[in-house]
């Protein structure tokens, strides 16, 4: 498949493919939030849900840039495991000195993904698992396998519990703006380009001259950069460095992608649609917890995992029936 | 790769290479490590390497379909839940030998189904491995701590505790298990139609396909197969400890599983399922465990070494390809 095709295609699905269903699926959700639940709209939820959840939209951005090449990112969770305690570390020097410092180590963690994928071609599933297990492994080293409790002192604590403007919560706001600068990366800058036609078809992307092998490192480290802000949430969230925390967010993640209707064989997909996919699942369990308040029925945490995955397999064979009808139409 | 007579007897450098790195953790082990020459840390060994080494073979399989299994841990963790809800239950209380059977026979049923499903969502409905068996991966040991309300179970039932703790001429049970599963494995990969179909799956689908090789029915069988081990193994975890937190069996077996295979020379492409070398792998990963351990360097590190000898595997493998 050509850029050409690449690009009429995600046009062509814009207009009412994939990504349709899953802004259909959201609003749907949230009108029946609304209207069986007194406070689903109210600004506490609301600014709650947004906090909680921009983590899960962070990483999973970073990964739908992997996915679109055709690639996947294992990792994401305990890198921002790891991440969250290099956070807690450096709180004391400030939000300026911690957010930017665990960004970095994100980042460096990404470059050895990039490393492993582009330079030693190692598939990226195995190299990821590997650096999934080093950063679990190196968050346990570092942490000493405990909670490293931030520096309430600091102005690190007001990221996740403060407010932007009294409104939006902090982490909220840089999500927001992280989402819409990558929207734009991706969708018009030449990288972006590169990194669509990558997934359409590695060899021809690489042999009409584009550089693919930059590309493809990059989207590891965006990833890892990612995951790294996504640690600094978790850490500014729960006041504490969790070492032992990011376990399945990878599968969250790569969810959320998936629901939002980029392919994962890559080259089709968007960013808008990937954080639409994060909302929904965090909806779902957001309108879970508040049917489990009303005491209608009681499911315990256990329960949840179980949904998870259930959603996840409602979404993957609605996927496929569509992917298939797409193949078709390509072939 | 798409030679079937592969995985075999054949020298190839990629198992030399993991017989390599056997002879040389055993030496640094004789020297450094004391009392490693004990026959206590040969049994030690043998009882923690046989559940790799139950799930490494049936990942082999899988990944000779091109294939991976995420959901082997959490496979286990549903067995191993429901064995001792059954024979704790007050039908196996009333008469103990059925209620040991079917400790043992309805956990691996129920995994059987997991491989079924994961079989069914592979090959009829197209979707990526990975992401096939991410669905039981979280569900699996959700549904296994809903069975047991996240509690842990605490039991003392000597013959079911056989399968972890038993001996026979004075090794492990389970030892002799891998070895009597490692030798069936390997006629059925080398000898039987499944098998040669199974590789010329994993080989070429499509030209596997054209010749009229039922796809679907092989990719299925090797999941289910895999599925079953998982079971299995996940039964010997809580054989060994007398206990079953359904939390805790089989966290991260999947790991363990996928480097043992490929450490032993699975191709991840698929086409090759060096059944012996699963099982090579599965010692070398579990004496690695184990020099850390007995010389005091932490779990932790143990994670960022594993991380390496798999960076390490597969660059060996990619390496040799080109």
């Amino acid at each position: 498949m050509s850029v050409t095709t690449a690009f009429d295609l995600r046009r062509h699905l814009r207009g009412g493919g994939h990504s349709a269903g899953v802004w259909a699926a959201l609003a749907a959700l949230i009108l029946f939030g609304l209207l069986r639940y007194e406070n689903f709209g109210g600004a506490y939820n609301i600014s709650s849900f947004l906090n909680y959840n921009a983590m899960f939209i962070v990483i999973s951005v970073g990964m739908c840039f992997v996915i679109l090449t055709g690639g996947i990112d294992l990792s994401v969770g305990s890198v921002a495991a790891f991440t969250s305690v290099v956070a807690a570390y450096l709180s004391p020097w400030g939000i300026q000195i911690a957010l930017p410092g665990a960004v970095m180590a994100g980042l460096a963690i990404g470059a050895l993904n990039a490393f492993f994928v582009v330079a030693m071609r190692i598939p990226p599933f195995i190299a990821t698992l590997a650096t999934m297990l080093g950063a679990k492994g190196g968050a346990l080293v570092i942490s000493g396998a405990q909670t490293i409790s931030i520096d309430w002192g600091s102005n690190f604590t007001k990221l996740g519990m403060g407010k932007a403007f009294d409104l939006l919560p902090w982490t909220a706001v840089i999500t927001a703006i992280v989402v819409v600068g990558l929207w734009i990366l991706l969708e018009r800058t030449s990288l972006g380009r590169t990194v669509l036609a990558i997934g359409g078809g590695e060899d021809a992307a690489a042999m009409m001259g584009l550089n693919t092998r930059g590309a493809k490192a990059f989207v590891y480290m965006l990833s890892g950069g990612c995951a790294g802000l996504a640690g600094v949430f978790l850490a500014s969230g729960f006041g504490a460095g969790q070492p032992l925390e990011g376990i399945g967010w990878e599968l969250s993640a790569i969810a959320s992608v998936v629901v939002g209707g980029t392919l994962l064989t890559g080259g089709l997909g968007s960013v808008g649609a990937t954080v639409a996919g994060a909302l929904l699942l965090g909806l779902v369990f957001n309108i879970l917890n508040f049917e489990n308040g009303r005491g209608v029925i009681s499911l315990s945490a256990y329960w949840q995992m179980v949904i998870r995955g259930a959603f996840l397999l409602l979404v993957i064979l609605l996927q496929s029936r569509l992917s298939r009808a797409t193949q078709k139409e390509l072939s | 790769m798409n030679a079937p007579d592969q995985g075999r007897l054949a020298l190839d450098p990629a198992r030399h290479g993991a017989a390599i790195a056997l002879a040389v953790i055993v030496i640094f082990n004789l020297i450094v490590t004391p009392n490693f020459f004990q026959p206590q840390t040969l049994f030690v060994n043998i009882s923690q390497m046989a559940t790799i080494a139950i799930v490494a073979m049936g990942m082999t399989l899988v990944i000779a379909t091109g294939g991976i299994d995420l959901s082997v841990g959490a496979v286990m963790a549903l067995a191993g839940a429901l064995a001792p809800l059954i024979f704790l239950s007050d039908f196996a209380q009333a008469n103990p030998a059925l209620g040991l059977i079917a400790a043992i026979g309805v956990p691996i049923l129920i995994a059987l189904c997991c491989g079924v499903f994961n079989g069914l969502l592979v090959s009829r409905f197209g979707v990526q491995p990975i992401v096939a068996t991410l669905i039981l991966f979280i569900s699996g040991r959700g549904l296994a701590q809903v069975l047991t309300n996240g509690n842990l179970q605490t039991f003392s039932h000597p013959s079911f505790s056989y399968l972890g703790t038993g001996r026979v001429l004075g090794l492990p049970f389970q030892g002799w298990l891998v070895l009597i599963i490692a030798i069936l494995l390997s006629w059925v990969v080398a000898r039987s139609t499944f098998g040669r179909q199974l590789l010329a799956v994993g080989g070429n689908e499509r030209a596997a396909r054209l010749s009229g090789i039922p796809v679907h029915r092989v990719k299925i069988g090797a999941y289910v197969i895999c599925a079953g081990l998982a079971g299995l193994a996940g039964l010997i975890v809580v054989a060994i400890n007398s206990a079953s937190d359904a939390a805790r069996i089989g966290n991260l077996m999947e790991l363990d599983a996928i480097a043992a295979a490929v450490v032993g020379g699975t191709l991840l492409q698929g086409g090759r399922a060096p059944i012996f070398g699963a099982i090579l792998g599965a010692v070398i990963i579990q004496l690695v465990k184990y020099t850390l351990l007995a010389n005091g360097i932490a779990d932790e590190v143990a994670l960022i070494a594993k991380a390496a000898i798999i960076i390490a595997a597969v660059y060996l493998q990619q390496a040799r390809k080109e």
